[in-house]
């Protein structure tokens, strides 16, 4: 159940990024349906969560609405038990929790860059210690750990989410970073550098790490994914703080306005379906960024149906 | 035998590893979270068991490392503490109370979706190209997305409020005496289809994905092309060849996978108010009955790291090329 595919040991494109990678990716977009499919939606819902405050019809707070109405033309998705206009709840809470989950990614990739990289480049000793504690964190069952913090932490604003979260999801990241690094350590661009008398960190950052720059996107893609989940999953056990709009929040306040009692699937479907499809969207360009990092890929635009019957 | 002892030893730092961070937790927070629980129950609790939660959290003036011992002494003679949701009952023994039913669901589900989630991979790999290998992969990414609470609420919606084909919470009728009769084991049965249903079809998508990316690694092997050569039959090729050396890979980061499955039956548990061990944190979190809160935290760690030990061992017996190097 590895979301993201073990490295490939196919170095970047050589030297440096390539010049015009918006066109690489209209290329890919265009041999790959995937890839635009995901593009286009991530797109619309990145639209969403900046101009979605100006989009919103009414203010997501106000109370002043028939509760529990379904879907008309004055509310597209209906109201909440409280008359809250869900469409309005629905766009601003785009914002939060899409910047809750790139925030938490951010961080987590951020770390996963640190301590998966540096040992590994280091060697010896200090390596073996942080790749066993890598191995550690990457079995201790994340969402229970996540529940025990924030319920220390007390009714956590989205800040604090995303600091907690960030801080717990690392592992699966600096583990792929550093088989990386041990791999491109050896490379004789590497040794070059070192022998021409680069530092260590010199290397670290101007040499190897732009190498691997499609495998940091690819863990962003995934660390953030995972972190709208959980950011959602916090937030609907009542974790988070929710006076806070988000989806997560809505589908608490959902669960708790009794909505499925009430067949109220206006109230729950929107914040869940949108979370899904955040996922699949971004698990979709992360198909783009695989053939970015590997050019092989993208020449092979039709998988050969070589083996296999009829 | 060397193999053995290095998973041993790493599922040993694990525990520790587990504990240690359940210790200092409480220790770390800013505004010590057990202070305020302790000024809460302050006058409703006996001053035997108030003493014992100080001890637990620390609200003492007693050096770390001596509190630290003290914990890990009290921890592995099982003294658990109490739960302050169902004072004064252990928490152990809420936790032996709720874990056959977490253990159940999980279980079951999680045989259930490696089955269908490593069968359809095989197929859709085999069939590279296909409808259902275009099809397949993309729902699976899907599903894999889709948060497991609110798959369970929308479920819970439609076959439990709107068709009533199911019961909309708990594990069994409470007019039934539990036992090992006919009429309770299909009380159980339909009141756990729901929930793992939910896990079945979240968990499903990963091990496909997974499994079909090891089968077409496996399909560029040589010996495929020689058996190929040789005119065995596709379904043997596709059994005995392939699907046989790709299964294990795909099992690795099996601990990572189980972690993330269990968290999802947490959630699943509280959306259908199913008395396991998913249902209890979240009592305990409302309770800020933080006893019972690391005890749970404890134990589903504990339950992950074993069988993910289990499914090493069992790997590396299986798979000699495990062995050899340290793993990473």
């Amino acid at each position: 159940m590895n979301p993201m595919p073990e490295p490939s040991l196919e170095p970047m494109a050589l030297a440096g990024p390539p010049k015009h990678l918006g066109g690489i990716w209209l290329g890919i977009m265009r041999r790959d349906r995937r890839v635009m499919t995901g593009t286009i939606f991530l797109g619309l819902f990145l639209a969403m969560a900046l101009f979605g405050p100006l989009l919103a019809p009414y203010d997501p707070t106000a109370t002043q609405f028939v509760p529990l109405a379904a879907p008309s033309a004055q509310h597209w998705l209906g109201t909440t038990a409280t008359g809250q206009d869900v469409f309005s709840q629905f766009l601003y809470g785009s914002r939060t929790s899409l910047a809750v989950g790139f925030g938490a990614g951010f961080l987590a990739t951020l770390l996963a860059i640190i301590l998966g990289m540096l040992p590994a480049y280091l060697g010896g000793r200090i390596d073996t210690v942080f790749a066993t504690a890598i191995n550690v964190m990457l079995v201790i069952p994340g969402l229970p750990l996540l529940i025990v913090l924030s319920a220390y932490v007390h009714s956590a604003g989205p800040l604090t989410i995303a600091i907690v979260i960030g801080l717990t999801g690392w592992a699966w990241g600096a583990r792929i970073l550093r088989s990386q690094t041990l791999s491109l350590a050896r490379r004789d661009f590497v040794i070059a550098a070192r022998l021409s008398g680069e530092s260590h960190l010199g290397i670290l950052f101007s040499e190897i790490l732009p190498n691997m720059l499609a495998l940091v996107v690819a863990n962003l893609i995934f660390a953030a994914l995972a972190a709208i989940l959980a950011e959602a999953s916090l937030e609907f056990l009542g974790l988070g703080n929710p006076q806070a709009i988000t989806w997560g929040t809505m589908l608490y306040w959902s669960n708790v306005g009794q909505a499925l009692l009430n067949g109220a699937w206006w109230w729950i479907v929107p914040p869940g379906l949108a979370i899904a499809l955040v996922g699949l969207s971004l698990a979709l360009v992360n198909f783009g960024i695989d053939q970015l990092a590997n050019p092989r890929l993208r020449t092979r635009a039709q998988v050969s149906p070589k083996q296999g019957g009829s | 035998m060397q193999f053995a002892l290095r998973r041993f030893g790493f599922l040993l730092i694990s525990l520790w590893a587990a504990v240690t961070i359940n210790f200092f937790l409480p220790r770390m927070m800013p505004g010590n979270p057990a202070i305020l629980m302790l000024a809460r129950f302050r006058g409703q609790l006996s001053p035997r068991v108030l003493h014992a939660l100080e001890l637990q959290f620390g609200i003492t003036n007693a050096p770390l490392w001596q509190q630290y011992l003290v914990y890990l002494n009290n921890l592995a003679h099982g003294r658990w503490g109490i739960s302050l949701t169902y004072y004064p009952v252990p928490v152990a023994r809420v936790i032996a109370e709720s874990l056959p039913w977490t253990l159940g669901l999980v279980g079951t589900a999680t045989i259930i979706s490696v089955g269908i989630g490593i069968t359809l991979g095989i197929v859709t790999a085999w069939r590279r190209g296909s409808i259902w290998d275009n099809f397949l992969p993309t729902v699976a990414t899907f599903t894999a997305a889709i948060p497991y609470f609110w798959l369970a609420l929308i479920l819970l919606y439609g076959m439990g409020y709107v068709w009533h084909w199911f019961p909309l919470a708990h594990a069994y009728s409470t007019s039934l005496t539990p036992g090992f009769t006919l009429p309770f084991i299909t009380n159980v049965v339909t009141h756990a289809f729901l929930p793992a249903l939910t896990i079945v079809i979240s968990s499903t998508g990963g091990w496909l994905l997974g499994m079909r990316n090891n089968m077409i690694q496996t399909l560029g092997e040589d010996y495929m092309l020689f058996g190929e050569a040789r005119g065995l039959p596709p379904r043997r090729l596709m059994w005995q060849y392939a699907a046989r050396n790709a299964i294990l890979p795909s099992l690795t980061g099996f601990g990572m996978s189980i972690g993330m499955v269990v968290g999802g039956a947490l959630l699943t548990e509280i959306v259908f108010s199913y008395p396991g061990i998913g249902f209890q944190l979240l009592a305990a979190v409302q309770n800020e009955d933080y006893p019972l809160m690391q005890g749970l935290f404890l134990i589903i760690a504990f339950a992950v790291l074993l069988a993910n030990f289990i499914v090493e061992l069992l790997y590396g017996k299986l798979d000699p090329r495990t062995r050899g190097g340290e793993s990473q």
